[in-house]
């Protein structure tokens, strides 16, 4: 079946099913942690969180490892002095943003990252950018956006950083031709191979948001098409259709088939033949199905079970389900965007349980009634599950590995498949 | 406000949270916002516990703040007690929580549970980790050992001659560096040493066991940082003294025999004979000669910095050229021992400073904790790790205890060996020469992909405060420079730079490097 067969079958799927919504304990990171995977992104761009001990020890843990000494982000630890009015925080915020970017003249581009402490204060960032960047104008500039847990859950904080982007692009010029913008995190490996494809297609010009330089901002307006290549982009995609530009419906580029309709809708855009197409995808297409071949081999009726964790649940459900034959029981997604979710939900057997929200604890008793094959959830939860005999897959590192596109189909699938593999392995 | 880029310690509420994961059947309840829950990760990932913390979290939303999240917690903490049926309840605040002021302890205590309720407050706009350990332990001890506290002008009995002394264990946690095989070290040689062991706490031990401490003689306070603020209490209240020394290395093991036998009253001789360390002998031994003042710097908690300086100086021979603490409860320990050992001790919780101070002491080897590993490979030095924060290749599989004549062994090969690795790294260059060596080749145990290069700091360091007299090196010093050993090189450069720099040179020559070489070899 094509993807186009796949995705065009006007079977509703779970486009109506009932979602269970609960509140409880929610085991999901904040918006802070996407700084992790933004900064390697843009590379002069600097973010400093202001907020507590709390946070800086958050972001240390998320991101594991320390390869260098000078990250491009830090925090700046509010005290109490800065509570108790004895020192007024914007001074402070004003000294350590002149400290930082006198230590980092290579940083054009700075981010301050509310957090819940100057939320709850009501620090208000916004009026910090503006001020700073009045200052360290033209060298640097400042915006702001909230990656805090009370405002926002763990891959929102990328959402909240790009919707801060968009006020900057500038306008495209009048008389320019539709173009194609696509947002969204990507790693640089797989953001060139999809610039290839849309070259090869004849689709262009193409921008990518966030880019990998600060001086590299695409521009927007009436004639932008955009495309999102991650499913957790809310704010930033109401952002850019206040901009004019205008959302080409699609489900996210996961898999073959999931790639291949992601494609198809920016060809539909710009009018390309199904020939062209055709000639186009066709090997890389071919390589993908060819790789998800051996996995789809173990894992087809294994039934798996998705805590909300990074919003990809339900793209990763359908492309588990569709491309590799799993089972889905329940898949969790912190928030549930029905609108850029529509095509992947579509595919989605009715019976799967979809949750939105969390109670932890209730939901782990679900999982075990369940008796699932594979769980993919956070780091927090995978060794005890482990430990009860239930087989996880840590959602985290569908962020930090690239999965996107034609030529990750595989390594895909080989992250759902690793950790069964491992366990026919071990005798012990 | 503070810039921060790599913290030693994360809030104070996570050191709530390593009593309670160490303890057994207690219950956390924590208000805090949602992203506040990757804690667990450290207990279940670094340290690899198959169970989750027994902590939960009201994590309140935005959209709570106007509304009741008081309400919020209080029906999580009656959720969390009728799930997991605690024998005690801790509540407490994180910082976010901390800023709308509601009250868990007010909250917890008004829901009427039929287990103790302990409301922590734990200012996380002022302390950090350790001190949050601390309290909460000292909280949990007093809360639980209240119905058993005898009146005001109490003495302790003399000990009944049949019976054993015996003595409670205090300090050991949860992401302790190496506290459980402490634990039965200590247990081991206390046995051997005629004591028994009460109360192991806090890990292992239930609310009952914290009610049953005063039934010991005397405490041994193993982690002075986790439990002195409960042990000094103890000592008031059950008038029951308590250990100063930390039995780390074979001195301290030595004193701590010596210091535990005067207060159970009891005769160390036999143990202190039959001691079975190899570090004295392997120190001894010819091989460890070109240890022989290997200049080494040490950063870590207060309690495993002192203890390393002692070792590295009395038992390894080597000389200590940089010592400091981010415990700053504990600096004043710190800056004695510093001043014993004509240094200036560094006191600082900032990383920078720390990497700074290393690079600038340019030592041989660098005992630290995983962020100094991190500093060190960078600069491409060898290092051992001696102190939280740890990572999760610090929870050997194998039983590898710091304390103790066999904790004494694990550290004689856990810092010999990064040295002796290079001792072979020079041999191999001896035939640099030879096609397959060149001198570009990195040693292979200091980076991980063989890379050739150590991997540089992103932005240079900024130059040491005499950088603009520095005296050049000319092309025939510098090539010899290279034929010296990678390990005694920076010791050689720094050396003849002074050495060139007290006599006013503007240039090094061969000449230079072989004049300083003997004046420092004098
Ligand atoms: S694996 Fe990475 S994070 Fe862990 S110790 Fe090695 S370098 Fe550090
Ligand atoms: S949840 Fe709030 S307080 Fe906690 S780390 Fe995230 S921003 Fe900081």
């Amino acid at each position: 079946m094509t993807a186009q067969a796949a995705f065009a079958q006007s079977n509703k799927g779970c486009s109506d099913a009932p979602v269970l919504k609960e509140r409880g304990q929610r085991e999901v990171f904040c918006g802070l942690t996407g700084i992790v995977w933004l900064h390697r992104k843009i590379q002069d761009a600097f973010f400093l969180v202001v907020g507590s001990r709390t946070c800086a020890h958050l972001i240390q843990s998320a991101a594991g490892v320390m390869i260098f000494a000078e990250p491009r982000f830090a925090t700046a630890i509010m005290e109490e002095r800065d509570l108790a009015g004895l020192a007024d925080a914007n001074d402070e915020l004003d000294r350590i943003v002149g400290q930082l970017l006198e230590r980092r003249p290579d940083i054009k581009l700075l981010f301050l990252v509310g957090s819940c402490p100057s939320e709850v204060i009501k620090l208000d960032l916004s009026r910090s950018a503006e001020r700073l960047s009045a200052r360290h104008s033209p060298a640097v500039r400042v915006l702001n956006y909230s990656g805090s847990g009370i405002e926002t859950t763990f891959t929102q904080g990328e959402d909240a950083c790009l919707a801060s982007l968009v006020p900057e692009l500038a306008l495209e010029s009048a008389d320019s031709d539709k173009s194609l913008l696509v947002v969204g995190a990507l790693a640089d490996v797989v953001e060139d191979q999809f610039r290839r494809l849309f070259d090869s297609l004849g689709i262009g010009p193409v921008a990518f948001l966030p880019p990998r330089r600060s001086s590299e901002l695409p521009s927007v307006g009436p004639h932008t098409r955009y495309l999102l290549a991650q499913p957790f982009l809310g704010d930033t995609a109401r952002a850019l259709e206040e901009r004019g530009a205008k959302r080409l419906n699609a489900p996210f580029p996961l898999g073959a088939e999931g790639t291949t309709a992601w494609l198809r809708a920016a060809a539909d855009a710009w009018g390309i033949d199904g020939d062209r197409f055709e000639a186009v995808v066709e090997a890389p297409r071919t390589r993908a199905r060819k790789a998800l071949e051996p996995h789809r081999f173990r894992l087809a009726n294994k039934r798996i079970f998705f805590f909300p964790d990074s919003q990809l649940e339900i793209p990763l459900a359908r492309f588990v389900s569709s491309e590799l034959g799993m089972n889905p029981l329940e898949v969790g997604t912190p928030y549930l965007h029905r609108e850029h979710l529509g095509s992947e939900l579509a595919q989605l057997r009715s019976d799967i349980v979809l949750s939105e929200g969390q109670d932890v604890e209730k939901q782990l008793d679900r999982c075990r009634t369940s008796s699932p094959d594979l769980v993919v959830c956070g780091l927090g939860l995978a060794n005890p599950l482990e430990a009860e005999g239930i087989a996880t897959k840590w959602s985290i590192e569908l962020l930090f590995t690239p999965i996107q596109g034609y030529e990750q189909a595989g390594d895909l699938a080989e992250l759902f498949a690793r950790p069964l593999v491992r366990r026919t392995k071990l005798e012990v | 406000m503070q810039l921060t880029l790599w913290t030693y310690e994360g809030p104070p509420h996570v050191g709530a949270m390593r009593i309670a994961t160490a303890m057994d059947r207690v219950h956390y309840v924590l208000h805090a916002p949602q992203g506040d829950t990757y804690a667990d990760l450290l207990f279940t990932m670094i340290e690899r516990r198959d169970q989750r913390p027994p902590v939960t979290y009201t994590t309140f939303q935005a959209r709570d703040l106007g509304g009741d999240t008081a309400e919020l917690f209080k029906t999580a903490a009656k959720e969390a007690f009728d799930r997991f049926q605690p024998e005690a309840l801790m509540v407490g605040a994180s910082c976010t929580a901390e800023l709308i002021q509601d009250d868990p302890g007010g909250l917890a205590a008004a829901l009427q549970l039929p287990v103790p309720v302990v409301p922590l407050e734990l200012p996380a706009y002022q302390k950090k980790e350790n001190w949050g350990a601390a309290e909460t332990f000292y909280q949990m001890v007093r809360r639980c050992a209240a119905s058993h506290m005898p009146a005001g002008d109490w003495q302790r009995p003399a000990r009944d001659p049949g019976r054993q002394p015996r003595c409670n264990l205090l300090g050991p946690s949860a992401l302790g560096f190496r506290h459980r095989d402490d634990v039965t070290e200590i247990t081991r040689l206390l046995d051997a040493l005629g004591i028994d062991v009460h109360v192991v706490a806090p890990l292992g031990a239930r609310p009952v066991d914290l009610a049953r401490l005063g039934e010991a003689d005397f405490n041994v306070v193993l982690y002075p940082e986790i439990a002195k603020t409960a042990a000094d209490w103890l000592a008031r209240t059950f008038k029951q003294p308590a250990t100063t020394v930390v039995p780390i290395g074979v001195g301290a093991t030595e004193d701590f025999i010596r210091e535990v036998a005067e207060i159970a009253e009891i005769d160390p001789t036999t143990a202190l004979a039959s001691h079975q360390s190899r570090l004295p002998w392997y120190s001894r031994s010819v091989d460890s000669t070109y240890l022989t003042g290997k200049r080494v710097f040490i950063f870590g908690d207060a309690t495993h910095a002192i203890a390393a300086a002692r070792i590295a100086k009395d038992e390894l021979g080597f000389e200590v050229v940089g010592l400091g603490t981010y415990s700053r409860e504990f600096a004043r320990d710190v800056r004695a021992v510093a001043k014993e050992l004509g240094l200036e001790p560094l006191i600082t919780d900032e990383y920078l400073e720390v990497e700074r101070a290393v690079a600038d002491a340019a030592p041989e080897l660098v005992l630290g904790t995983q962020m100094e590993r991190h500093i060190a490979k960078r600069l491409g030095i060898p290092s051992a790790v001696i102190s939280a924060p740890i990572h999760v290749q610090d929870f050997p599989a194998r039983y590898a205890p710091q304390m103790g004549f066999e904790g004494a062994n694990v550290i004689f090969d856990t810092w010999v060996h990064p040295l002796m690795m290079g001792l072979e790294e020079h041999l191999l260059g001896m035939f640099r020469e030879d096609f397959e060596f060149h001198d570009g080749a990195a040693p292979s145990h200091l980076s991980h992909g063989g890379a050739s290069e150590p991997i540089s700091v992103e932005v240079p360091l900024e130059p040491s405060s005499n950088a603009d007299v520095m005296p050049l090196w000319a092309e025939d010093a510098e090539r010899e420079l290279k034929k010296i050993p990678f390990f005694v090189r920076g010791k050689a450069r720094r050396n003849t730079e002074a050495f060139a720099t007290e006599r006013g040179l503007t240039a090094i020559t061969l000449e230079t490097l072989y004049d300083a070489k003997a004046y420092y070899s004098r």
